[in-house]
């Protein structure tokens, strides 16, 4: 019964907030002169789509991976928005050490994904010893270091250095993966399904157990509900903040790993920007938690996939980010609301506990 | 006899929860009238209802023997109700006089502050009710005991008759309580009443001249302390018998859990904050740390868990020198902690009961198997506690911030006993709990002693130093001063030897 009344108000709150966003959009609609149904189908009915399907489970799997490192950040009250700078420079010098080695396959597709999460893990361990040390908040250091990334990755991708001009486009580029290290696509629905999918499946696994049922997991997410409880039961919380900080970084030189790996099979400055702010806000829609992450993240790239064919139906695109912002906002409030009732609920179950215990042992007493 | 206040039928229900029903309280003018009962007895709800914060279902209140209706704070201080609160609301930039008129400020022309005539009504408080302070101090130089003057300074400023004081001595040392009590009975002789909110018998036996008696939302006593007494009051307090402390039959053991031997350790800045502390406690034995708040007992502790390294002399504990362990390895070998701030350091309030059983016994069993948590034994043990310490909660699946104080600290208490630790630290283990959950908790660090578990007792409650302890330390700046005996001293020689004078 708890059990049920408890999973209704995890759905209910989520639900909530996309009925309400809909209704909200609608309004924006009919004021725009559009019909909102109409609307609506055309995403749903172009979203669906088999080939853009796959194109949106392949940038699922790149937002997934960003959502996961801001979710152990958030596990410890850290808003890691430096993931922006920790992925594109593990994957740029990902791509060079892939670019200057040619191991067999078996080592170099490790290699190169290992390079990727031993960078990310690096760069967003700077913020996490400022923070540790320094006492630096981790949002002003992440800010920085991604400006700082930027710099040294157009620096280090002038011709002559690790760069080299692009055949087509003008684009500097890192010099191409040996086919050693490419990873297959899968075919499916007429399209390829990058198969670095499964390693993001892997990650979603290990993030939830190493959480939930280690005694590591434990030690992170008791320093990150109260540090000074933490640190009175024995745990070395300061080491605590910054290794999650490490791990996130970890995990963010994962995001667009797929990409490289069966796509570009080079780093150019074509790779995307900002998948800081969304995995921040995935990981808010998802709760941290890795199944309502990967929700999340499909519905972004669905939303994206569609956004396109809005245009050519004299829809604005915008309307999506603005779906997009209104469901983030929804959600959050939504989530605060159910915490409250249920909180109440909680409260009134302890009170009555409270009370006919008095009762009865008075009862016992004095008999 | 004139009656201040009569309340009939007084009643407030809560969504579930009857928080007030059937309370008759009469509080004659001019007297001192106590409210006793335990966290959660509808105290609170009951004042929240004199002082217009929350509105009543039902009943009928009468103040100063007409009717009334009391919607707002406004309307309380309109009918001559004045409360002071718990936590002091001063500004500490401001002089007292500035702090006193804020809020209810005469004017001149109405425009200016008219400080002039404020300051004449002020000291002509002062001189009326006997109260020692002065309008041109800055607060915060002020010592607790003052500022809690300058409160009820504010209060008669405004023109109180009725003063409600919640919880006021829980904040004061023994002497500071000495000197409230006097000004109490000062103000009681220029005719105002007091309604004295508390959980402290003795202090209710000492001061009030009637007393009510709630539980369980409702008023279940009306009595007079000449015809009654301590047990009679914590019997009605708790609905049944009170649970006496078993005494202590075996004697301390050879064995040392504790060893500090001239240890000094400095701030950050390099300032001294423990200067050459020796410190000893055999298994088997309650050692109380008796001292006023703030002369170095939360640095002890840091140091004999290991937190902060001596910067001279050496701490062993358990049988481990911190210089070279760490907090986890201390605790590991048999330390358990009461914090004295259990929200922020003793629990994860966001965290369910049995989640918060594994805290601090997370890497060894049975919470833990390797790497891995054992929910199912944290599960089950948290229900051991419940049971055992009387923990009252739903389920062991409930957040612990639900709980009431008294039944988190019963459940903290109930964790660091688990596994039969070496050693104890119990900083204030009963602070603000009532007398049912402070009579389970004692029972349980007497066990505790009993089966072989040295005990560090930090306390403010000279009562319960007095109960439990086989030696009593006393701390002063940094340093230990004095070791008493408890069945060779008295309170006052205590009181004495915190403030660091010399017993002769």
């Amino acid at each position: 019964m708890k059990r049920v009344n408890r999973f209704f108000w995890a759905l209910a709150a989520p639900l909530a907030a996309v009925l309400f966003t809909l209704i909200f959009v609608s309004i924006i609609l009919l004021m725009k002169g559009a019909n909102p149904l109409s609307t609506f189908q055309l995403i749903a009915s172009y979203g669906s789509q088999p080939e853009n399907l796959v194109a949106e489970l392949n940038q699922t799997v790149a937002y997934y991976l960003a959502g996961v490192a801001a979710a152990i950040g958030f596990r410890m009250l850290l808003f890691n928005i430096g993931i922006d700078g920790q992925y594109r420079l593990a994957i740029f010098i990902a791509a060079v050490v892939g670019g200057a080695t040619n191991l067999p396959a078996f080592l170099e597709v490790p290699l190169i994904i290992i390079t990727g999460v031993v960078v990310g893990a690096l760069w967003a361990s700077i913020a996490g010893y400022l923070k540790v040390k320094r006492n630096i908040s981790e949002v002003i250091s992440n800010i920085m270091l991604n400006t700082i990334a930027s710099g040294l990755i157009i620096y280090m991708l002038q011709p002559g250095r690790f760069g080299l001009k692009g055949g087509l486009s003008d684009n500097l580029a890192t010099p191409t993966i040996p086919k050693s290290g490419w990873l297959p696509s899968l075919h499916i629905m007429g399209g390829e399904l990058y198969s670095f999918a499964f390693v993001a499946i892997a990650v979603g696994v290990l993030y939830w157990v190493v959480l939930n049922k280690s005694v590591f997991g434990f030690n992170l997410r008791a320093t990150g509900m109260s540090f000074r409880a933490a640190r009175a039961s024995g745990v070395n919380a300061p080491r605590m903040v910054f290794i999650t900080m490490a791990l996130s970084g970890a995990i963010a030189g994962l995001t667009g790993m797929g990409e490289l790996l069966s796509h570009t099979h080079t780093y150019s400055l074509a790779f995307p920007t900002g998948y800081a702010l969304t995995g921040l806000a995935l990981a808010l829609l998802g709760r941290s938690n890795p199944i309502g992450i990967a929700i999340a993240a499909f519905f972004w790239a669905f939303l994206e996939q569609a956004a396109p064919a809005l245009d050519l139906n004299g829809v604005p695109k915008e309307i999506v980010m603005m779906m997009q912002g209104t469901i983030i906002l929804a959600t959050v409030t939504s989530y605060e609301i159910v915490k409250r009732i249920t909180r109440r609920q909680q409260q009134r179950l302890v009170g009555a506990a409270e009370a006919p215990r008095v009762d009865a042992d008075a009862k016992g007493v004095k008999s | 006899m004139s009656v201040a206040i009569e309340l009939k039928g007084i009643e407030k229900n809560y969504p579930g929860v009857v928080a007030n029903h059937d309370v008759e309280i009469t509080i004659a003018k001019g007297n001192i009238h106590a409210i006793i009962g335990e966290n959660g007895a509808g105290k609170s709800t009951l004042m929240k209802i004199l002082y217009g914060m929350v509105k009543p279902d039902a009943g009928t209140i009468a103040i100063f023997e007409s009717p009334a209706t009391i919607k707002s704070p406004q309307d309380a201080i309109g009918l001559g109700i004045g409360m002071v609160h718990q936590h002091f609301m001063l500004a500490d930039n401001a002089t007292v006089l500035e702090n006193i008129v804020l809020g209810s400020e005469p004017m001149k022309a109405k425009v200016v502050v008219d400080y002039a005539k404020a300051r004449e009504h002020l000291l002509n408080i002062i001189k009326t009710y006997g109260l020692d302070i002065n309008p041109d101090d800055l607060v915060a130089d002020l010592g607790v005991g003052v500022r809690q003057r300058v409160e009820i300074a504010k209060v008669l400023f405004r023109g109180a008759k009725i003063l409600i004081l919640d919880e006021p001595t829980a904040v004061l040392v023994p002497q500071e309580v000495d000197d409230l009590f006097k000004n109490l009975k000062g103000l009681t002789k220029n005719g105002l009443t007091i309604i004295f909110i508390s959980h402290k018998l003795d202090e209710v036996m000492a001061i009030a001249d009637s007393i009510t008696v709630m539980r369980q939302g409702t008023t279940v006593a009306n009595l007079v302390p000449a015809k009654t007494n301590k047990k009679e009051l914590a019997e009605y307090m708790i609905g049944g018998e009170l649970p006496s402390p078993r005494p202590a039959t075996t004697k301390p053991r050879e064995e040392k859990v504790l060893v500090v031997t001239n240890a000094s350790a400095n701030d950050r800045t390099g300032r001294e904050i423990l200067h050459s502390i020796n410190l000893e406690i055999h298994a088997g034995e309650i050692l109380g740390l008796a001292g006023v708040e703030g002369n170095g007992q939360s640095e002890l502790i840091e140091l004999i868990m290991g937190l902060v390294k001596p910067d001279a002399g050496s701490v062993v504990t358990v049988g481990l020198d911190t210089q070279d362990s760490t907090l986890r390895e201390i605790r590991d070998h048999g330390v358990g902690y009461i914090p004295q701030d259990r929200q922020r350091d003793g629990l994860m309030m966001a965290a369910t009961l049995w989640e918060n059983r594994i805290l601090g016994h997370q890497q060894t069993k049975p919470m833990s198997n390797g790497i891995w948590i054992d929910k199912g034994a944290a599960k089950s043990d948290s229900e051991r506690i419940i049971k055992e310490f009387d923990v009252r909660t739903p389920s062991n699946a409930v957040l612990a911030n639900a709980l009431s104080g008294g039944n988190q600290q019963k459940f903290i208490v109930g964790r660091e006993m688990s596994g039969d630790p070496k050693m104890l630290i119990a900083a204030q283990p009963t602070r603000g709990v009532d007398v049912g959950a402070q009579a389970i908790i004692w029972d349980h660090l007497i066990e505790a002693r009993r089966n072989g578990t040295g005990v560090l007792l930090v306390s403010a409650d000279l009562d319960e130093l007095f109960t439990l302890s086989d030696r009593i330390a006393v701390i002063f700046r940094g340093t230990i001063v004095d070791y008493l005996d408890p069945r060779k001293t008295t309170p006052e020689q205590l009181g004495l030897a915190m403030t660091g004078e010399k017993i002769a």
